[in-house]
């Protein structure tokens, strides 16, 4: 949905970081938290960076999980899938994000081969879970 | 990881190497072993820190708003829900209710037309129109460089409220302050007690809930108690008021939770 601006914003990012050598990667941090589709992101980066010295080069999407703090007991605690934001241990509502609502560009690997074409897959890059 | 610097110029990068040991890090990005050259290519790739938010640029711009508001002394409102609500409706009667003792304005984001806009002019409120349509596809959400397009067009100085009607979404308008200084959203019963658990970023980024459509509770098989509890375990803090734009059931709880944010002083800094 949003995902076209947030692009935008990467591409603006990305370019300015690269000082005119070309990117083959650009690593992202996104909390469970920001409501990012990762292939939506993936396909319109390939809209945005079309004809552009940044075509061909790939977002690396980290995923980082929500995590939270109970205010009331102190317990620290992963959020499941369901994103219920009260503490697992006592029932509180009363919880703090710590982790989960990053949106962030980390690096830009420099590189590739600067003609536009896109490099292979590689096995650790790609969209990945982290705890 | 590796001997990372940063130049006088700003740029800051570090120099990739392989580790077979561990150690301390002082900056937050995580500790990569994928360095060096795995590509197949001649060269190994060189990995720039960048570190920046990538709604830096969005939040710079809200924080501006923010400021021009505050030093016109204007209390703005980012009303949000998905389309259908009553938001529109929401801003007639408060409009109408107003007029003649607080000097209101409205920013209205609509992808295409100006029907929302017509329905609010006439009553004594500056208007501003942002079609989102430009680009391909329509913005589905107001972000702050638009809303600081649309206060250049407004007199803030005349003004002490300002409301931006967001796009109808309740996914893309949660993700970006544009320099308002409360949020608030419009839920309607019509649209189903799981909304909070669907759209929990909304839900959890509001100060206030207006439960929309009150009058249909005995048309409907809505649970108004199961909706709360679905908000309270997304959003413990958010105040609920439940109203009807049609009967007007519950305005005034309204009008008085807005006059309670006009006697406030205005936050500079949120987020």
């Amino acid at each position: 949905m949003h995902e076209l601006s947030l692009c935008r914003s990467i591409f603006t990012i990305a370019d300015r970081a690269r000082e005119g050598r070309p990117v083959e990667i650009i690593h992202l941090q996104v909390g469970q938290l920001r409501q990012v589709v990762p292939r939506t992101l993936e396909y319109c980066w390939g809209l945005v960076t079309e004809q552009t010295e940044l075509h061909g080069s790939r977002l690396d999407i980290d995923h980082i999980e929500v995590r939270l703090r109970c205010e009331a007991c102190s317990a620290t605690m992963p959020v499941a899938d369901s994103l219920v934001l009260a503490c697992s241990a006592c029932g509180s509502g009363d919880v703090t994000v710590t982790q989960g609502e990053e949106f962030m560009l980390t690096s830009i690997d420099l590189g590739g081969r600067g003609d536009g074409q896109v490099p292979p897959a590689r096995g650790r890059h790609g969209a990945r879970s982290r705890s | 990881m590796g001997r990372f610097h940063r130049h006088e110029d700003g740029t800051a990068h570090d120099h990739g190497h392989d580790h077979a040991h561990g150690h301390e890090h002082d900056h937050a990005h995580r500790h990569d072993h994928d360095l060096g050259d795995h590509s197949g290519y001649d060269t190994g790739p060189q990995r720039v820190s960048v570190l920046e938010h990538i709604f830096g640029e969005n939040d710079d711009a809200a924080d501006a708003n923010r400021a021009a508001l505050c030093a016109a002394g204007v209390v703005c409102l980012n009303v949000m829900s998905s389309p259908g609500a009553g938001k529109t409706a929401l801003l007639e009667r408060t409009l109408s209710h107003l007029q003649g003792s607080v000097r209101a304005g409205v920013i209205q984001g609509d992808i295409e037309t100006s029907l929302d806009a017509d329905r609010l002019a006439g009553l004594g409120a500056q208007i501003s129109l942002l079609n989102t349509a430009n680009g391909f596809g329509g913005e589905c959400h107001l972000d702050a460089p638009m809303v600081a397009n649309a206060l250049g067009r407004i007199d803030l100085d005349a003004l002490e409220l300002l409301f931006v009607e967001n796009v109808g979404n309740l996914v893309c308008p949660a993700e970006f302050d544009v320099g308002a200084h409360h949020r608030v959203m419009v839920c309607s019963i019509t649209e189903g007690e799981d909304k909070p658990l669907k759209y929990p970023v909304m839900f959890r980024a509001v100060e206030l809930v207006l439960v929309n459509k009150i009058d249909l509770l005995p048309h409907l098989d809505f649970d108004l108690a199961l909706l709360e509890a679905n908000l309270r375990t997304i959003n413990p803090h958010a105040t609920v008021l439940k109203v009807s734009t049609r009967t007007e059931h519950g305005l005034d709880d309204w009008y008085a939770w807005l006059r309670a944010r006009l006697a406030e002083e205005p936050v500079a800094a949120l987020r």
